[in-house]
């Protein structure tokens, strides 16, 4: 055992060392990616609840496209008009106003109005319960009431009482997440300054749908007609109001028979 | 037809009766992190065995040539980990310019690897059964497609876990590794299998 043996040692050792070292830097160096500052700037601006609203597969990915200018600046719903100012401001490009959106559950079919078919005690899912017989109302519009919605939802904003999925307005963040995973397709968003709603999603002809449930939509055109601004239009025996026209005046309530239009005020969750 | 029969036995001992993570239990840190989901299992395995393959082909030159004709080979291990780590990283940092799309899904995996024992324990096992280049790369590549079929058989069985209804000391890493073991004993089953197969 010489002090050769170890000097050898140590150069090779320290020789793998420094060529793998070299080979790597080197390779940092050459194969360097430019990241976007754009991309982590616009990022951090987003609030990061990956909701995916905007279309694309988190803030991340939203992030990029806004960076690349292949996305709007005001597509981040839960961060409103102010993220989208910001965002502006990053990229250098005109505020585009963003109209805040809350979701809404088009069905008044609670326990005591909608006529219950069966009793359905399967798995808890409106997807699952909505298979067997189109769900266990008579109205094939009505919430299934298994609480699909609430499960979705990022911000637990959706309660279910009284077999019925509600909405809290002021958590809302307007995601739409709910919007498709209804399997009834009677989750709607609306304008969070909607004055009036109708409360029902069933497009059967009037005398079916009464029969089903006492709250529904008869489609007995007496809101269209009375309507001042002719923002009510009845199509497929349901009553659909443009809220680029409705001025909230109340009347349609007021003749609404079977009570199924009814006043909203999102800001101060109050509905019907 | 010889050296095929040779490879071929190599090849199914390394993924069936030497497997690393259940019969030698090399590589368990990754085996118990990244099996909770399929594709996650797969992606892993994935990424391990192109290490295992790439370090084998660097490693294997480098005990024969260099180490072996200085007489250093007491120094196998120190260097072996410094040529791994440095590959994985220099992998990690060709794939972040060529392929960003593997980057961005093996990404989380790469770093992992650098410290997985399961890559060293195929190097150094290579060079300890004397094993040629060739035998070493098939070796090397059972070795990873044997780590890839754990995880995704594991990853089948903690989604089944994760469904059961279990006491609650038993919930989480108690469970997984108790499962673990049963696995683990299901491949000593095929002790002798494929000796008797190409006998």
């Amino acid at each position: 055992m010489d002090i050769n043996a170890i000097l050898i040692a140590l150069g090779v050792v320290a020789g793998v060392g420094l060529v793998m070292g070299i080979v790597l830097a080197l390779a940092s160096k050459f194969f360097a990616v430019d990241e976007d500052e754009k991309v982590l700037l616009v990022r951090e601006a987003l609030p990061g609840a990956n909701c995916g609203a905007c279309g694309y597969t988190g803030c991340d990915g939203y992030a990029e496209a806004v960076a690349k200018g292949e996305a709007e600046p005001n597509l981040c719903i839960p961060g409103g008009s102010s993220t989208a100012a910001q965002l502006s401001i990053i990229l250098g490009v005109k505020i585009q106003e963003l109209e805040p959106k809350v979701a809404f559950v088009a069905c008044g079919g609670d326990c005591e109005a909608a006529k219950s078919n069966a009793i359905y005690d399967g798995i808890k899912s409106c997807k699952a319960a909505s298979m067997v017989y189109g769900g266990p109302f008579d109205c094939a519009y009505s919430c299934v009431g298994c609480g699909d919605c609430a499960s979705v939802c990022p911000v637990n904003a959706i309660c279910v009482h009284d077999g019925l999925a509600h909405i809290d307005p002021r958590e809302c963040v307007g995601c739409g997440k709910c919007v498709g995973t209804c399997p009834k397709h009677i989750i709607k968003l609306l304008p969070k300054d909607t004055k009036t709603a109708v409360m029902c999603s069933n497009i059967q002809k009037g005398a079916v749908a009464r029969t089903n449930c006492k709250n529904a939509c008869i489609g007995c055109k007496k809101c269209e007609l009375n309507c001042p601004e002719k923002a009510i239009t009845v199509i497929d025996n349901l009553a659909r109001i443009d809220y680029d026209k409705c001025t909230g005046c109340r009347l349609c309530e007021e003749n609404c028979p079977t009570k199924c239009l009814k006043p909203i005020d999102f800001m101060n969750n109050k509905i019907g | 037809m010889d050296t095929f029969k040779t490879l071929a036995a190599i090849l199914l001992t390394s993924v069936l009766v030497n497997n690393y993570v259940l019969r030698q239990f090399l590589g368990i840190c990754p085996f118990l992190g990244v099996s909770k989901k399929l594709n996650q299992a797969v992606g892993m395995g994935v990424a391990v065995t192109f290490v295992m393959l790439l370090a084998t082909a660097v490693t294997w030159p480098i005990q024969m040539f260099v180490l072996n004709n200085l007489g250093l080979e007491y120094m196998q291990t120190i260097v072996f980990i410094l040529i791994i780590a440095a590959l994985v990283q220099f992998v990690e940092i060709f794939l972040k310019k060529f392929i960003p799309s593997l980057h961005k899904s093996l990404g989380v995996y790469l770093p992992l690897i650098t410290t997985n024992c399961a890559v060293l324990g195929v190097t150094i096992n290579n060079i300890k059964d004397s094993y040629g280049f060739g035998e070493s790369m098939v070796s090397s590549l059972g070795c990873g497609l044997g780590f890839m079929l754990a995880m995704v058989l594991f990853s089948g069985v903690r989604s089944r876990i994760d469904e059961s209804d279990i006491p609650e000391h038993f919930k989480g890493l108690p469970a997984t590794l108790i499962a673990a073991s049963f696995v683990s004993l299901a491949f000593y089953g095929f002790e002798g299998v494929v000796d008797n197969l190409f006998a």
